[in-house]
């Protein structure tokens, strides 16, 4: 299990993929003062959404790297004769993928913030609502890779499926950063996210497991 | 104890019936040779074995770990050769080493593995069955590309892997030198 986490981190640091969604997320708290202009109360107001979105967004690049190139090379038909379940592959792909994907971007929003005047609560709150929320991105990215695996255009339809579902960790996440929310906000969040990392397992391994043929 | 056992299988792909009521039993040092032409279902009844394709009907007893050689690499691209057979043999508490220098690997330990020719890569597949230790072995054409080096190495890891109480499964097209093999004709 341990061998295979590591694995996964290895595989996203060599590839570079892994500074994507960082970069990404960056590159639209830099794009945001430009399209909302440099009004400091507009900004801060509206900005921990668009960065919400973006976050969301970033989910999303690492898709197609995620289960495609190991099914393509046989490693998950290697790993299934070696007598190791679908569902740990699964579950040490999500820690992996979690670990490689969620602190860059929490590190990211550091800059970010700056970028688009967040006051610090805002900043603390954004990064608590990201730990809470990344690791549903994580695992609904994950899902999306299992079941787009083995399809040729599966950037766009990997949209089409993970945006719908990751619409609650949106609201929450959101609504966590508007100055009146409370603990609720978080817990919901938390929730959502809990779920989703809980599903990931059973539905990737199911999809892996029909995707074989 | 037989190491494997398919008893009454059958295979349907794509709505064809490949074979049926297939029995195949493999005893310690045995061998069975697969053979028939493209699309018989040689490959199938090799991931029928291997767990990785439900039969239709009928079941598949398999008592140990097998390992499986087929098309796919399953080697990362980017790590050198010894490196990448290092984390399969890491899985199976085995050395990777001595599976390469068996099959004529061992000056190519550095070497990025996407770097590999192809008859490269079909010596590396093969090294990582060496390498498992599995007393199973299940092998899909293991002889493709391989050149009369590859195959003598092939052979003699073959013959040692039975004379050490192994039993293998192999497809292919072509002749095997597996003596003394069941042969079980496809198609």
């Amino acid at each position: 299990m341990t061998a295979l986490v590591l694995r996964e981190l290895r595989l996203a640091a060599t590839g570079g993929s892994a500074l994507l969604p960082p970069i990404f997320f960056l590159l639209v708290a830099t794009l945001f003062p430009f399209a909302v202009g440099p009004d400091a109360p507009a900004l801060a107001r509206t900005g921990g959404g668009a960065l919400w979105m973006a976050a969301l967004l970033a989910a999303l690049l690492p898709v197609d790297r995620l289960v495609e190139p190991d099914r393509a090379a046989g490693v998950l038909d290697q790993l299934t004769i070696r007598g190791i379940g679908e569902e740990s592959v699964a579950l040490a792909k999500l820690a992996g993928h979690w670990l490689s994907f969620a602190p860059p971007l929490m590190l990211a929003a550091l800059p970010a913030a700056a970028l688009i005047k967040l006051p610090p609560p805002v900043l603390l709150r954004l990064e608590l609502g990201l730990l809470a929320g990344t690791p549903g991105l994580a695992a609904l990215s994950l899902i999306v890779a299992a079941l787009t695996s083995g399809l040729r255009t599966t950037g766009t339809l990997a949209g089409l499926l993970m945006l719908p579902l990751a619409v609650p960790i949106l609201i929450f996440g959101a609504g966590l950063i508007e100055p009146e929310a409370d603990i609720g906000a978080l817990k919901l969040l938390a929730a959502v996210s809990l779920l989703y990392v809980a599903l990931a397992p059973f539905a990737v391994a199911a999809a892996i497991r029909a995707g074989r043929d | 104890m037989s190491l494997l056992a398919l008893r009454g299988i059958t295979c349907v792909r794509g709505g064809r019936r490949l074979f049926e009521g297939l029995d195949l039993t493999l005893e310690p040092g045995g061998a069975a040779l697969v053979t028939g032409p493209n699309g018989a279902g040689k490959s199938s009844l090799i991931r029928l074995a291997a767990g990785l394709l439900p039969p239709v009907s009928g079941t598949v007893d398999r008592g140990v770990p097998a390992a499986l050689a087929d098309e796919n690499l399953a080697l990362d691209s980017r790590l050198p050769l010894l490196r990448a057979l290092g984390f399969w043999a890491g899985l199976d508490g085995a050395d990777p080493a001595s599976a390469m220098t068996a099959m004529g690997l061992a000056p190519l330990a550095g070497v990025p593995v996407r770097m590999l020719s192809a008859g490269q890569r079909k010596r590396a597949t093969l090294a990582r069955v060496l390498a498992s230790g599995a007393p199973l072995w299940l092998l899909d054409e293991p002889a493709n590309g391989l050149d009369a080096d590859g195959e003598a190495r092939l052979e003699a890891a073959m013959a040692a892997h039975r004379a050490g109480g192994g039993a293998i499964l192999a497809a292919s097209h072509q002749s095997l030198p597996l003596p003394g093999a069941a042969g079980v004709k496809l198609g």
